[in-house]
């Protein structure tokens, strides 16, 4: 099928079948994250997901074979330009489609594919992802939990800690140490369901307040051994591939979450004019500054996606994004709260406008940006040794 | 939007880089430095039969008609090795200039002598040590058949050198109508014009000029008095988007001359590039160039988007293409204004860190890192500071 008829037949698809509510901009207390107890703002949401799920497009690329929509590249370019056309919502938020399920195509067995990536295509099962413990943060290959051959299972005990959703995910595909006696090639990657005995959740309070993280304890969990994923002690490579996944899903997706409130307005608003310009001069200066960095950042994001598109290769590019990101979005945070002077530092109740109570929050959340997902000290190092071809100290 | 380099572009860029890397690298600026010379007429020559002149002049009038986008490609690979020539005053600012204010006759009659290296140009704008647009003195002043120009110019690049200079003065267009920016192009012999060379520290020619009773014909007159004054700023961005591409390029060099001592200088038994603290001064130095990269090739791209929405207004003149280009001419000011603030910003963190990386063989003459850093200052400055360009993208913006 040539693609202007892949186009339109796309069209003709989604002008039928995506229901107008879902067109609109996507709230994030709206995200529908799946699984068996998933939860949707309105039937259209469900409606939305069902109707995508069938046609496999919320993993356009992934085979057909295991639901997902099978298409190529060029057809997902054409997908992806009709859904942004009609503004269309993601019908799924989903560690599955982001991290895990990438993995699993290219490291999982046969029946595994079978097994699991059929759930994550339709959302019916929610995944969480269980990396972090607390002796184990940037150097993650140092992971303790420890994870016992018992004949015809695994036993496992430790602690996971950071794990979003644990406490609302039906399954966590997990690292975990089964050699005591070699680092990195003593990691294996298995995945077990949450409802398994010695499996505990508890959820994190951050300094913004409530938060998706948690901390995981394991606790003697029998896990089958048709859940290794890959080979025994063969899971650091495909936890770096996941890394990888996530860093690309984390730039792109997770910040800049809404405040509600533009910077130059909120400025204009809180501080005032003076002959046309803000009346202070040394913040407007740096609004003007870090607007241009914003935009810059904007820029690199659509030059790697042209070159990209175009077959070029931007793999120089990649451990940037993060960085730069986090970066961007801590700023931001930051000239928006001095903005609204002690407006915009209220934690809760009717004194302050809902939008301020936001920025307070966000504020205080995106100090974490630069933490999750690699620091960006992390960030730094690797663009040093694999983009710059740094040595390694002796 | 940034485009990806078509096969053509990268064709260009690497010939450029090579041509410039052995026909002109930083020991040419050397001996043009040891000769006292500005730079070397027969290496002009060169770059004008490659067709890097004329890069940016349309096939109709002898260039090669390859588009902005090119020509900041070639200034890009200049920057690399500090190449000292007329190209970002002639091929770059004459060019912008005469396409945008020029008329037909003078499109023709000066375009084909820029691509053939044979008229260059040097826009005498500034009078002071800042860049300052909205302040300017010089006068012309009618007279009959032509103009009289009064007044001063600082700091003009290639002001010593170029064959014309093209004079911004506020002229009025009838007597007692209100006075406003026009565009003279003054030949270099010009009675009344005293040219005095400048020695800056980056080795380029610069050159105050005196104009005493010069007069001009009407013809010299870009385009027509009383109309130049927005097409000017668009000009002026053009050039700022062309030094931006440079800059980028002299920024990009250094950051690998600076690369090339961490990975080989050694101290305490291991390369200096082992050390943690130095690999993140250089990785933000990375990530700071990639972000100048995507603003200097999206402004360029403006720059040809601008071009092609201006050659399609001239060709439908009263088919009310207005709104379109207005849109096209505030983002390019606020593309250039991005480009060149980020651009000397890169350039600035890149020269200092260059020379403290490299320890005291930076601070020496006999290498390289200092000369970056003498041009990084001047080019920094010209057609406004980083902090020149922010306040301007906040008044943009209405703020």
């Amino acid at each position: 099928m040539s693609l202007e008829t892949f186009r339109r037949d796309t069209r003709a698809w989604l002008e039928t079948n995506c229901p107008a509510a879902m067109r609109t901009a996507l709230d994030e207390k709206e995200v529908v994250w799946g699984g068996r107890n998933a939860s949707f703002p309105n039937d259209d949401a469900r409606l939305w997901l069902e109707r995508m799920g069938e046609r496999g497009w919320t993993a356009p690329t992934w085979p057909a074979a295991y639901g997902g929509g099978g298409l190529a590249p060029a057809e997902n370019a054409v997908l992806q330009e009709e859904l942004r056309r009609i503004g269309a919502r993601a019908p799924l938020w989903s560690f599955g489609l982001w991290m895990f399920g990438p993995v699993l195509l290219e490291f999982g067995s046969e029946a595994q594919k079978h097994a699991w990536l059929p759930d994550i295509i339709r959302g019916r099962i929610r995944w969480c992802q269980g990396y972090s413990e607390p002796g184990a943060g940037s150097d993650l290959a140092s992971l303790a939990t420890r994870c016992e051959d018992r004949g015809d299972h695994f036993l496992v005990n430790g602690q996971k800690i950071w794990t979003s959703y644990a406490d609302k995910a039906d399954w966590m595909f997990c690292l975990v140490r089964t050699d005591t006696t070699a680092k990195h090639a003593g990691i294996s990657f298995i995945v077990f369901d949450m409802r398994t005995p010695g499996v505990e959740t508890r959820p994190i309070a951050l300094i913004s307040g409530e938060s998706p993280f948690c901390e995981t304890f394991l606790t003697d969990v029998r896990v089958p051994k048709d859940q290794l994923v890959g080979q025994l002690n063969g899971g650091w490579e495909i936890a770096k591939r996941l890394l990888t996944h996530e860093r690309q899903s984390i730039s792109t997706a997770a910040f800049g979450g809404g405040v509600g409130l533009d910077l130059v307005t909120a400025a204009q608003q809180s501080v005032g004019l003076m002959c046309g310009q803000l009346a202070d001069g040394d913040l407007r200066v740096r609004i003007a500054a870090f607007r241009m960095q914003e935009r810059a950042f904007h820029l690199t994001v659509r030059r790697a996606q042209a070159e990209a598109r175009a077959g070029g290769n931007i793999d120089h590019l990649a451990p940037l994004f993060k960085y730069a990101a986090a970066s961007v979005n801590q700023q931001r945070l930051e000239l928006l709260v001095e903005t609204l002077g002690l407006g915009g530092l209220g934690w809760e109740g009717d004194g302050f406008h809902p939008d301020a109570l936001r920025a307070t929050r966000h504020w205080l959340r995106s100090k974490g940006n630069s933490i999750e997902g690699g620091t960006s000290e992390i960030n730094l190092n690797v663009v040093a040794k694999r983009v710059l071809g740094l040595p390694d100290p002796t | 939007m940034t485009r990806p380099l078509t096969d053509d572009q990268r064709l260009l860029q690497d010939s450029a880089r090579e041509f410039f890397a052995e026909r002109a690298s930083v020991k040419a600026l050397r001996a043009d430095r040891a000769a006292g010379r500005p730079f070397d007429p027969a290496l002009w020559q060169e770059i004008a039969a490659l067709g890097f002149a004329g890069a940016a002049v349309p096939e109709a009038y002898g260039g090669s008609g390859m588009g902005w986008r090119s020509l900041g490609l070639v200034l890009e690979a200049a920057g690399r090795t500090l190449v000292a020539s007329p190209l970002l005053q002639s091929a770059l600012v004459g060019v912008a200039a005469i396409e945008a204010l020029g008329s037909d006759a003078q499109r023709a009659a000066w375009l084909p002598a820029i691509a053939a290296g044979e008229m260059t140009t040097a826009l005498g704008l500034d009078e002071g040590a800042h860049h300052a647009p909205s302040r300017i003195a010089m006068r012309a002043v009618r007279e009959p058949g032509g103009w009289r120009l009064e007044g001063q110019k600082r700091f003009v690049p290639d002001g010593a050198t170029a064959s014309h200079l093209l004079i911004a003065a506020l002229a009025a267009p009838t007597p007692g109508a209100p006075e406003s920016l026009s565009v003279f192009c003054v030949a270099g012999s010009a009675d009344g014009l005293v040219r005095k060379p400048l020695a800056m520290a980056d080795s380029r020619g610069m050159a105050d000029l005196d104009l005493t009773a010069v007069r001009v014909a009407d013809d010299a007159v870009l385009g027509s008095v009383g109309e130049a004054a927005t097409a000017l700023e668009g000009v002026l961005d053009t050039a700022r988007i062309g030094l931006a591409a440079e800059m980028l390029g002299a920024a990009d060099a250094l950051f690998a001359l600076t690369l090339d001592h961490l990975k080989t200088r050694r101290q305490f038994g291991q390369p200096i590039g082992a050390f943690q603290s130095l690999q993140h001064r250089a990785a933000r130095m990375f990530v700071d160039l990639e972000l100048t990269r995507s603003c200097v090739l999206a402004a360029l791209d403006a720059l040809d988007d601008a071009a092609g929405v201006s050659t399609s207004v001239r060709s439908a003149a009263a088919q009310g293409a207005s709104v379109a280009s207005v849109a096209s001419v505030a983002s390019l000011a606020s593309l250039a204004s991005l480009a060149k603030a980020r651009a000397g910003d890169t350039l600035h963190l890149v020269s200092n860190e260059a020379v403290q990386l490299h320890g005291g063989v930076g601070m020496t003459d006999a290498y390289d890192a200092g000369l970056y850093l003498k041009r990084a200052r001047v080019l920094e400055t010209l057609y406004g500071t980083a902090g020149w360009h922010r306040d301007r993208s906040a008044r943009l913006d209405g703020y």
